[in-house]
């Protein structure tokens, strides 16, 4: 009992009183500064962008009124006031890009699903190591990934050279596989936690009731997981339209994707139709990730 | 009891097939351009097109090692610098979204942090130079209101390649913190609070150490990129500003090319972060056991 009373925690002194709800106060003011802060931070750069994108004065960050001049520019194959926007070019790199994207989210996507249901089902030597192999693509710097792989091509085109005499050059292909490397990693993360949710006894229970592995992976745990593999794939073909990295290393000539023509445009000088070309991009990935989340977050 | 046990094994064979051609692409693709990389790192440059010839020298990583070590001290130093940054805004911003009460609001907050992240990255960097330039939104608000005579000095500089690099890592730190601080049951905080805890105690004793998991995962996730960076200090920095990604490109492509002390920065640099991964797996280990 006299313990119990002489535990200061019910009493304590004023001056500790005040200092905690000092801190109560600081605490508070943080956790409604720092987001209102924060979010403004975020989206202050996206929506200037979106703002001067349908700003009439060209090459200069003061409001001159609105326009969608450039909006037409990017279709007209105008070449801009200052010839330095070729809607051509943009055209071969959107197009380029779009082949990048589509096979290397279906390659990813394949084999990415498939050693997903290889990790979460199968047991077998040297699990532990492939979870390493699967997780190092998205940790390691793209610097690294891509610089390497242009240093493995060089090599091995050299080789071949040598010995066949025929000259293989970058380009589509090897940005392709480049792509498919950081896609599988991504894929198979996502499948994964899908699959992680869902009840292994369905499996078997298909199996009890006479179906074929095929049949049970084909008519049971393929709809189950569609909606991480699409949600997968979604994310891999965003993250190829997106990448700069690995593919400013593995390019070769006439195979400029988008980023690489966006980046070409920021270094010789911004104009306005880059900022309405992003504008557009960032409306078609918002589409995108939207469909993403809401196939992730829906319940069966 | 036989059955069974063909049965198994051939789930086995299955779970190993399945995952061959995933093991393959990144096998080769990935393993082996990274052991090409360790190879020609130990290599002297070749004249032409050859990129490295005989003999093994360890040249490369002494030459590097000298020249750049200013580089790769400030790559880390910038690293570091914001990661913290990262953490002060991104782990406030994760109790924000987490201790909103309706769902759909927590579902936008959340959905306002992951967006920016998926449109054009080099597109929303080049953004902040209208934003940070010396005609930029900032200075010439400032030089409105009569605050300023003189432009502040914002762009191409350390300063610049900060705020970019904080702006485009922050969902980074931001989700894994998300991700264990939804998880946290409040019901703790109030039994701390019963328990005689005040909020300072609360937060460094409960709230710090049950959250600690998302906090090292976001570091690493912000550091790892942060050292490797090469766009950003491209777009927003100056040449005094290039981080060791804009050294390794130097030395891979252009008149200064020089593969294999190039491939020697990379192993430098790759080894630094590996040290930075095996302290995640030695805190994650620890944390598991807990």
């Amino acid at each position: 009992m006299a313990t119990l009373t002489q535990t200061p925690t019910f009493t304590p002194d004023s001056r500790s009183l005040q200092g905690s709800l000092l801190i109560r106060r600081i605490g508070k003011a943080i956790l409604w500064i720092t987001p209102v802060f924060s979010y403004l931070f975020l989206w202050a750069p996206i929506l200037l962008l979106i703002l001067f994108s349908f700003n009439a004065g060209r090459g200069t960050f003061a409001w001159r009124g609105f326009t969608t001049q450039w909006y037409s520019n990017i279709f007209s194959g105008t070449l801009g006031a200052e010839a330095r926007f070729s809607t051509e070019l943009m055209l071969n790199a959107l197009s380029n890009s779009l082949i990048v994207g589509v096979t290397s989210t279906l390659i990813a996507t394949v084999i990415g699903t498939m050693v997903a249901i290889s990790m979460t089902r199968g047991k077998f030597p040297g699990k532990r190591i492939l979870d390493g192999l699967l997780f190092l693509p998205v940790v390691i710097p793209e610097i690294t990934q891509g610089v390497s792989l242009a240093i493995f091509f060089r090599v091995i085109f050299e080789f071949i050279e040598s010995i066949t005499g025929a000259r293989i050059l970058p380009g589509v292909g090897t940005i392709i596989i480049g792509h498919v490397v950081f896609n599988v990693a991504f894929v198979a993360i996502i499948v994964r936690a899908r699959m992680s949710n869902m009840n292994p006894r369905l499996e078997e229970a298909a199996g009890d009731l006479g179906a074929t592995p095929w049949q049970t992976f084909y008519r049971v745990t393929l709809p189950l997981i569609m909606p991480g593999v699409i949600a997968g794939a979604l994310l891999a073909f965003t993250l190829s339209l997106d990448d700069f990295v690995v593919t400013f290393f593995n390019k070769g000539v006439g195979s400029d994707t988008l980023p690489i023509f966006v980046y070409g445009m920021l270094k010789t000088s911004v104009t306005p139709e880059v900022n309405a070309l992003s504008t557009l991009m960032l409306i078609f990935s918002t589409v995108l990730v939207g469909f993403s989340l809401f196939l992730q977050n829906r319940k069966d | 009891m036989h059955t069974r046990l063909t049965d198994s094994t051939e789930r086995r064979a299955h779970g190993f097939l399945l995952a061959l051609p995933a093991i393959f692409w990144l096998g080769i693709f990935f393993l082996l351009p990274l052991l090409i990389v360790l190879g020609v790192s130990f290599l002297s440059r070749g004249s032409g097109g050859i990129p490295a010839v005989l003999p093994f020298t360890l040249q490369n990583y002494t030459y590097v090692l000298d020249t750049y070590n200013e580089v790769i001290v400030r790559s880390v130093w910038i690293a570091l610098i914001t990661t913290l940054i990262c953490l002060l805004v991104g782990y406030p911003l994760a109790f924000f979204i987490r201790t909103r009460e309706r769902d759909w609001v927590k579902q936008f907050a959340l959905f306002l942090v992951i967006l920016p992240f998926w449109t054009n990255f080099l597109v929303r960097t080049y953004s902040w130079r209208t934003i940070l330039g010396p005609e930029g939104i900032i200075n010439s608000a400032l030089l409105d209101i009569g605050l300023l005579t003189e432009p502040l000095p914002m762009l191409n500089n350390q300063f610049a390649v900060i705020i970019g690099m904080v702006y485009a890592y922050i969902p980074f730190m931001t989700l894994p913190i998300y991700a264990t601080v939804s998880k946290f049951d409040f019901r703790f905080l109030e039994a701390a609070h019963d328990l005689g805890a005040n909020d300072w105690s609360a937060f460094w004793r409960v709230i710090l150490p049950m959250t600690l998991p998302g906090v090292i995962a976001g570091c690493i996730l912000v550091f790892i990129p942060s050292v490797g960076t090469f766009v950003i200090s491209d777009l927003l920095g100056g040449p005094q500003d290039q981080m060791i990604g804009n050294w390794i490109n130097t030395l891979y492509q252009g008149s200064g090319a020089h593969l294999p002390r190039g491939a020697a920065l990379s192993i430098i640099m790759m080894l630094l972060l590996m040290f930075a991964l095996l302290i995640y797996v030695f805190f994650g280990e620890k944390e598991g056991k807990r």
